[in-house]
């Protein structure tokens, strides 16, 4: 397996505290790109760097509308925005319709991610109450990139990592500590 | 999705391009493909080339077809502290200016510009300014034209209103008729609506505040910068610049051309011009 270029997270009902587990289990050494779309009432208006810590030296930052993606960065959709990466590997936003009745949506940014990123690209289904993550995981192994599901059983949700392992059969899957470490794993190889 | 092939992509938009003029071959692809797919499911076509042929063949198809390009998502006092921040920081300068020509482009269903109408009504500004109001969709300026829209936009309406600064009543501005709203015709009378396309339109008017909201992330970076420098050209001297709220000017190489007046909602002055005056 090639090293990905960077790693997309999808989560939903849990997952602020699934993803806050997540960040925290990384190594030290983490300087993967990871870019996380995590459902929220489209009002909220959160900082991701009061919300989340690392052992790693990372920048939680909300992703810019044409910003490069870069190590060592944790990028987090705006709320009511759709995140999408281009092919130059910067971002895009659109107030496109909702997709899977979100916005953003995990199918929107794992289809771009797929179609920019191609092999090159890992994602990553956490836990939810939707079944939003599915298609675009499935989009993403279709390319040969790597496909990642939270076990059912260590999901606050498990319908959403549930759905996308209905779709992505051959999805690796483990508990939040396990992806840390697998993620951690691809971060330096 | 329906994975789109760059070469049908590249022909679909020349094709469009050559026979409309609407030039969409610099747009930010990642969401752009996604509406080429919605499109392609929609038409039930096999390919872009088989959505092209109808296009050519038939200009009401084409008509819908555009309406599907672009995102005509609009909402009253949108981002209220926005409106807040041209109440309390752009307003004032323009009171200096005896006459005042604002820009609205990418204006869509018109909610922007009747909002920026009601707060320059309240700070005493109506009488001595002039909105242009531009959008590459002929229809959502029908629409615009007509001040009238469905009775669901008032609740938001109500809240954004308090929340950007108004002074008097909500109600004070429409009326209700039949499940729609109409808003008073006054507030339109200085407002000039026209068929503008920031990817091919040259410079039209000299502006003292232009608007161009949530229509950027919609363009590629090098699209960003044509539509910049339209927007440096037709300015005046420390003419303001608003962009939408996740909409930034960081990445482009005329930021050094303009300069933050309010950072948090993407309002610029500009400090020097890229060319001199036609
Ligand atoms: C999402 S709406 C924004 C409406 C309003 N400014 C607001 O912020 O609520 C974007 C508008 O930009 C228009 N637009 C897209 N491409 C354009 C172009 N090349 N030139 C002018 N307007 C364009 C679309 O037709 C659409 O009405």
């Amino acid at each position: 397996m090639r090293r990905p270029r960077a790693c997309f997270v999808g989560a939903s009902a849990g997952g602020v505290t699934a993803l806050q587990k997540l960040l925290l289990e990384l190594d030290d050494d983490f300087r993967l790109p990871m870019i996380v779309v995590q459902h929220l009432h489209p009002s909220t208006n959160v900082t991701p760097s009061l919300i989340y810590r690392s052992r790693a030296r990372l920048s939680f930052v909300e992703a810019e509308d044409k910003a490069p993606i870069e190590e060592g960065h944790v990028y987090f959709a705006p709320a009511d925005y759709h995140l999408l990466v281009e092919k130059t590997f910067r971002f895009g936003l659109s107030s496109d319709r909702h997709v899977q009745h979100a916005r953003p949506s995990i199918d929107v940014l794992f289809e771009s991610a797929a179609i920019a990123y191609g092999a090159d690209a890992c994602g990553v289904v956490l836990t939810g109450a939707n079944q939003d993550g599915a298609a675009g995981l499935r989009a993403i192994a279709d390319e040969g990139g790597f496909a990642m599901v939270q076990d059912a059983a260590d999901a606050e949700f498990p319908l959403m990592p549930s759905s996308a392992l209905k779709a992505v059969p051959s999805a690796r899957t483990g508990t939040i500590a396990e992806i840390a470490k697998e993620l951690s794993r691809i971060s330096r190889s | 999705m329906t994975k789109i092939d760059e070469v049908e992509r590249h022909l679909f938009f020349e094709g469009i391009y050559l026979k409309y003029g609407y030039d969409f071959r610099q747009y930010a692809e990642a969401s752009l493909d996604r509406r080429l797919a919605g499109l392609l499911g929609d038409y039930q076509a096999s390919s872009l080339l088989d959505l092209l042929k109808r296009a050519l063949r038939e200009p009401e198809e084409f008509r819908k077809i555009l309406g599907s390009l672009t995102i005509n998502t609009s909402e009253f006092f949108r981002d209220p502290t926005f409106f807040k921040v041209l109440r309390e920081s752009v307003f004032p300068v323009l009171k200096t200016y005896s006459k005042v020509t604002i820009w609205s482009a990418g204006c869509s269903t018109g909610e922007e510009v009747l909002s920026l109408a009601i707060a320059l009504k309240e700070e005493g500004l109506d009488r001595r300014a002039t909105i242009h109001a531009t959008d590459i969709n002929p229809f959502v300026l029908k629409s615009a034209k007509t001040g009238i829209f469905e009775a669901s936009c008032i609740p938001t309406f109500n809240k954004n209103y308090a929340a950007a600064g108004g002074t008097g009543t909500p109600s004070q501005y429409y009326g209700a008729e039949y499940g729609l709203v109409r808003f008073n015709p006054d507030l339109l009378e200085n407002v000039v609506f026209s068929e503008h396309n920031l990817a091919t339109d040259a410079a039209f008017l000299e502006a003292h505040l232009i608007l161009c909201r949530n229509v950027f992330i919609y363009f590629s970076r090098e699209l960003q910068e044509r539509a910049l420098e339209l927007f440096a050209r037709s300015l005046v001297h420390k003419g303001f610049l608003a962009l939408g709220s996740k909409e930034t000017l960081r990445f482009s190489s005329l930021a050094p051309n303009f300069q933050a007046v309010s950072p948090g909602e993407n309002v610029f002055s500009l400090l020097s011009r890229s060319e001199p005056k036609p």
